[in-house]
């Protein structure tokens, strides 16, 4: 569909506006989705990227409304199924800037088989995945992120299942690009939908969103603001992991296993997302409450081909050998015979 | 190396199975056997029958892989129903194919294998061919295949295991010989496979498929060899076509004439992966392929591709239809364009994965949450899935909408030479895409076909949201109940609309009188080989294939109206029957055959001879 793309230079007098739909956005009132929605908003216009050409692309559940609220081509599939349709849409049309929304029921239970394998094949795409550990659209029953125990209307008695670690999903099926963000930070959303955006391979975010009905608070121990000095690890590239309230903590690694020291030691880790060895990325991800501040930031990024790219060589290096086929040498395929 | 025609006993057509462990390569022999036959020219079906075991042990009933070829001076429309020949490599080849050779057939064995371990997997309490009753009843010709292929390779330096795995060329060879055929041919596909690569193996297979034929010139017997000659075929450039083949060359011709590039994505599922398989080859073509990782993603990736302008295609086979029915609904709300093949197999659940059926139908019209209507249209031979797919994307594109075509594992794996069409004489495709400048209303409609006009990202200034969500015509969410009904109404009204480009239904024998039988998909062959015969010998038998599902053609009704009563054979329980009969409140009587195997020309025959005796 290359053809029906008018190749216009950027537009950088796009600004958060031209992303606003006229459409009542119906999420509760004090959702954290509305601060993702305006982050985001503000994020678009800054990408260079002319408004026609981004896709945003969901699932089902509350943050699956999402395309809905932006002014730009969107889909609202079914559940769990974004990832499938966002592949569709990457490979048929690879200009595209596309955007999957989804959260952590629509991303990572009914959807978790799409979204391993949208990670795997490295599409160029990103994933904004919500996590708010909770099914909110259908009034509050525990999700695959839910900590053991949680107490709703399916599990009185409490949960006894596993909570998953998006990131080391994530990380598990080879994404190329991690970060995790928090709906309280209007900033870092910004800079992280940024450098995902800039990822060229799939781009997988965690945000930590709050759902104000029915779990309420379920991120404060991370990221309250008398909690986040503590609590709350911000990974920077090629700066040391420090916390704490003038960053007078640290952390490094004992043999295989991280601990908490001084600012001052030696042995401070230095963030290094881009590390080729996924050990490092799997100890930051596995970082966390209560033994461990929990790390923001972009966590992994390397380079692999990305899997529409790799689509397009084969097909250019087929048409380069036996030329683009007619529809006439299709029919006639390569053995036929005449009768006169 | 033409044979003279002294000897040769002449026959309007043959029916050949070749039958042996799947390991044996009878489906080779087969394939050799029919592409040798349609240069000859004869008129050709054949139909592969295999285990869903790839491997099941050795010599055993479960194992046994057979291929069946029918080839005539006439027209033909089926793989035959009984073989005139059986070729059987081994005791559970003979055990299970023997019950449908005809008496006084030709009886080819090897009787190598007829030893006391296969024959006793094979179930036979003593060896068969000792038996006087199996001469009596067959023209039987026991060979040592195994020993002469062996023997006529002593100089080879193969291996012993190896030599062993030419005895398919043998009995091929051998095969040659009855009927008079041509070996040269085959000669050339083996050193095309393996000259270069493996010449020992080449020369070997050559040996041997030699040996094979000589064989027959040296045998002192006085038996009759069959010649079927030249069948009267239509002027022009001929290829021989699988249905699945045809499937794949329809989409891309569809897509070509709409100005549409394809995306197809499936995941492999026996009888419908060799599509995929075949579309992954023809990169050339402008065709991308996406091996999915479940039937659900498959339909997704399809259903984005048209969301991004493309054509979208997915395939797949009956349980694979059950996991894509949500997407189904969802592109039926969306009102894309998107084609969804199911090669349809025996069911419910795993059922019998390599066998045909034809119990997908109310699956395909109403299988699906909600009211969500769409066109189906079905295939009725190997060479006609090409039309049929062709219709799909025509149906597809033009109405803006999701159509299920229906193929199934008869026609899928079938074979016949199909008459190349004319590119040029394949219809233009017209699809209603938005103009950029002008302002975009989602569901806006073409008057005539009710399509809606579809916007594609990457159009400057026509960004617009759709969703499963009810809209109204602009577009935006709508929980309204008179929009509700009206939006139901409106995608209901344009699939019938699809009924107004419909063609005036074939009518093969009488256009009116007694009885009129009437058919789809598959069974098209051997109905119409029925009613032609019958027909021909003064009975008031008409029948017709419907290509059209839904809507059924609106010339349907009439021709009903003309006959006394109605047959409808299918491969189920009735599901087509159970259609007209509600639609057009009519008598009609259900043929059913639910074997996994296709209908035989003489059962239908005996059906309509006795309905027309009633």
């Amino acid at each position: 569909m290359a053809t029906d793309i008018q190749n216009i230079p950027p537009v950088p007098q796009l600004t958060r506006k031209d992303f606003v739909t006229p459409n009542d956005v119906r999420w509760c009132p004090g959702c954290g989705d509305y601060a993702i929605l305006n982050s985001l908003q503000r994020t678009l216009p800054e990408l260079g990227v002319p408004c026609e050409n981004f896709v945003i692309i969901s699932g089902i559940g509350c943050s699956s409304r999402f395309p809905y609220y932006m002014q730009t081509y969107g889909f609202h599939t079914i559940h769990g199924r974004a990832p499938t349709v966002a592949t569709g849409v990457k490979v048929a049309n690879p200009d595209l800037s596309v955007w999957i929304v989804t959260g952590d029921g629509d991303g990572l239970s009914i959807g978790g088989n799409h979204l391993m394998h949208l990670l795997r094949r490295n599409l160029n795409v990103t994933v904004l995945l919500f996590n708010n550990r909770i099914y909110g659209l259908t009034k509050g029953q525990y999700s695959p992120t839910s900590p053991e125990g949680t107490r709703t209307k399916t599990t009185p008695t409490g949960s006894v299942d596993h909570p998953l670690n998006p990131l080391l999903f994530a990380l598990g099926a080879e994404a190329t690009f991690i970060a995790r963000t928090v709906d309280n930070n209007p900033k870092h959303m910004v800079e992280t939908f940024k450098a995902a955006h800039e990822h060229q391979g799939v781009s997988f975010v965690e945000i930590f969103q709050n759902c104000v009905i029915f779990n309420d608070s379920a991120w404060d121990p991370v990221y309250a603001k008398e909690n986040r000095d503590q609590q709350m690890l911000t990974l920077e590239p090629g700066k040391p992991l420090l916390f704490g309230k003038n960053k007078e903590k640290g952390i490094r690694l004992n043999g295989l296993t991280p601990e908490i020291c001084e600012a001052s030691s030696p042995d401070v880790l230095i963030h290094q997302p881009d590390h080729t060895s996924p050990l490092y990325a799997q100890m930051i991800a596995t970082l966390g409450l209560p033994d461990f501040p929990t790390p923001i930031g972009v966590i992994r990024r390397i380079q692999r081909p990305t899997y529409e790219a790799q689509i397009q060589q084969q097909m250019d290096e087929v048409r380069a050998k036996r030329g683009n086929g007619t529809l006439r040498e299709l029919l006639h395929g390569s053995s036929t015979w005449t009768v006169s | 190396m033409n044979p003279s025609p002294r000897g040769f006993r002449e026959m309007k057509a043959v029916v050949v199975r070749f039958a042996g462990d799947s390991g044996d390569g009878m489906q080779i022999v087969g394939e050799r056997f029919t592409d040798t036959s349609v240069t000859v020219p004869n008129a050709i079906a054949t139909f592969p029958d295999y285990p869903a075991e790839i491997r099941a042990p050795i010599g055993t009933i479960a194992g046994v892989s057979a291929f069946q070829v029918h080839f005539g001076s006439q027209t033909v429309l089926t793989p035959g129903d009984e073989p005139d020949a059986l070729v059987a490599m081994n005791p559970a080849a003979l055990a299970v194919h023997m019950v449908d050779l005809a008496p006084g057939g030709l009886l080819i064995v090897n009787s190598a294998s007829f030893n006391e371990e296969n024959l006793a997997m094979a179930g036979f309490k003593s060896n068969p061919l000792e038996d006087p009753e199996l001469r009596k009843k067959y023209d039987l010709i026991s060979i040592d295949i195994t020993g002469l292929a062996v023997e006529a390779l002593k100089e080879s330096p193969l291996s012993h295991r190896d030599k062993l795995r030419t005895k398919n060329f043998f009995a091929l060879g051998f095969s040659y010989w009855v009927y008079g055929r041509p070996i040269e041919p085959t000669m050339d596909y083996i050193n095309g496979k393996w000259a270069k690569k493996a010449p020992d193996v080449a020369d070997a297979n050559i040996r041997v498929l030699k040996a094979g034929y000589f064989l027959g010139e040296t045998m002192e017997t006085t038996r009759n060899r069959y010649m079927v000659s030249r069948a009267e075929v239509e002027p022009g450039t001929y290829r021989k076509i699988s249905g699945n083949e045809a499937i794949a060359l329809g989409l891309i011709a569809g897509a070509r004439k709409a100005g549409r590039e394809m995306l197809f994505s499936g995941y492999p599922i026996t009888p419908a992966s060799s599509i995929l398989e075949a579309l992954a080859s023809f990169k050339h073509f402008g065709v991308k392929t996406v091996q999915a990782e479940d039937e659900i993603a498959a339909i997704g990736v399809a259903l984005g591709a048209s969301f991004a302008g493309q054509i979208g295609v997915t395939g797949t086979s009956g349980p694979g239809m059950c996991l894509k029915s949500e997407f189904i609904g969802l592109a039926t709300s969306t009102e894309l364009p998107l084609v969804i093949v199911n090669v349809q197999r025996g069911g419910p659940s795993t059922g019998l994965p390599t066998k045909t059926e034809q119990s997908d139908l109310l699956q395909a019209l109403y299988g699906r949450h909600g009211e969500s209507p769409l066109p189906v249209v079905a295939a009725n031979s190997p060479s006609d899935c090409f039309s049929a797919a062709f219709e799909a994307v025509r149906i597809a594109l033009e109405y803006s909408t999701p159509v299920i075509l229906l193929s199934d594992g008869y026609l899928a794996n079938g074979s016949e030479p199909w008459k190349i069409p004319d590119e040029d004489s394949l219809p233009e495709i017209r699809k209603p895409f938005a103009e950029p400048g002008q302002p975009y209303v989602t569901f806006a409609r073409d008057p005539e076909t009710l399509a809606r006009t579809q916007a594609i990202p990457g159009q400057v200034g026509l960004e617009h949201r759709i969703g499963g969500l009810e809209k109204d015509g602009k577009g935006t969410i709508s929980y309204d109940p008179e929009n509700h009904g009206e939006m139901t109404r409106l995608r209901a009204a344009k699939v019938d609309a699809v009924a107004k480009h419909i063609p005036p239904l074939r009518v093969t024998g009488a256009g009116k009188g007694k009885l009129l039988v009437i058919g789809w998909g598959g069974t098209h062959g051997a109905i119409t080989s029925a009613v032609d015969s019958l027909a021909a010998e003064g009975f008031e038998v008409g029948s017709t294939n419907i290509r059209h599902l839904n809507p059924l053609p609106p010339d349907l009704g009439d021709l009903i109206k003309g006959f006394d009563k109605v047959l409808v054979p299918e491969l189920n329980s009735g599901q087509l029957c159970m259609i007209l009969r509600s639609r057009f409140l009519v008598d009609a009587v259900p043929m059913n055959k639910i074997k996994g195997r296709p209908f035989k020309v003489s059962e239908i025959r005996e059906r309509i001879l006795e309905l027309l005796n009633a």
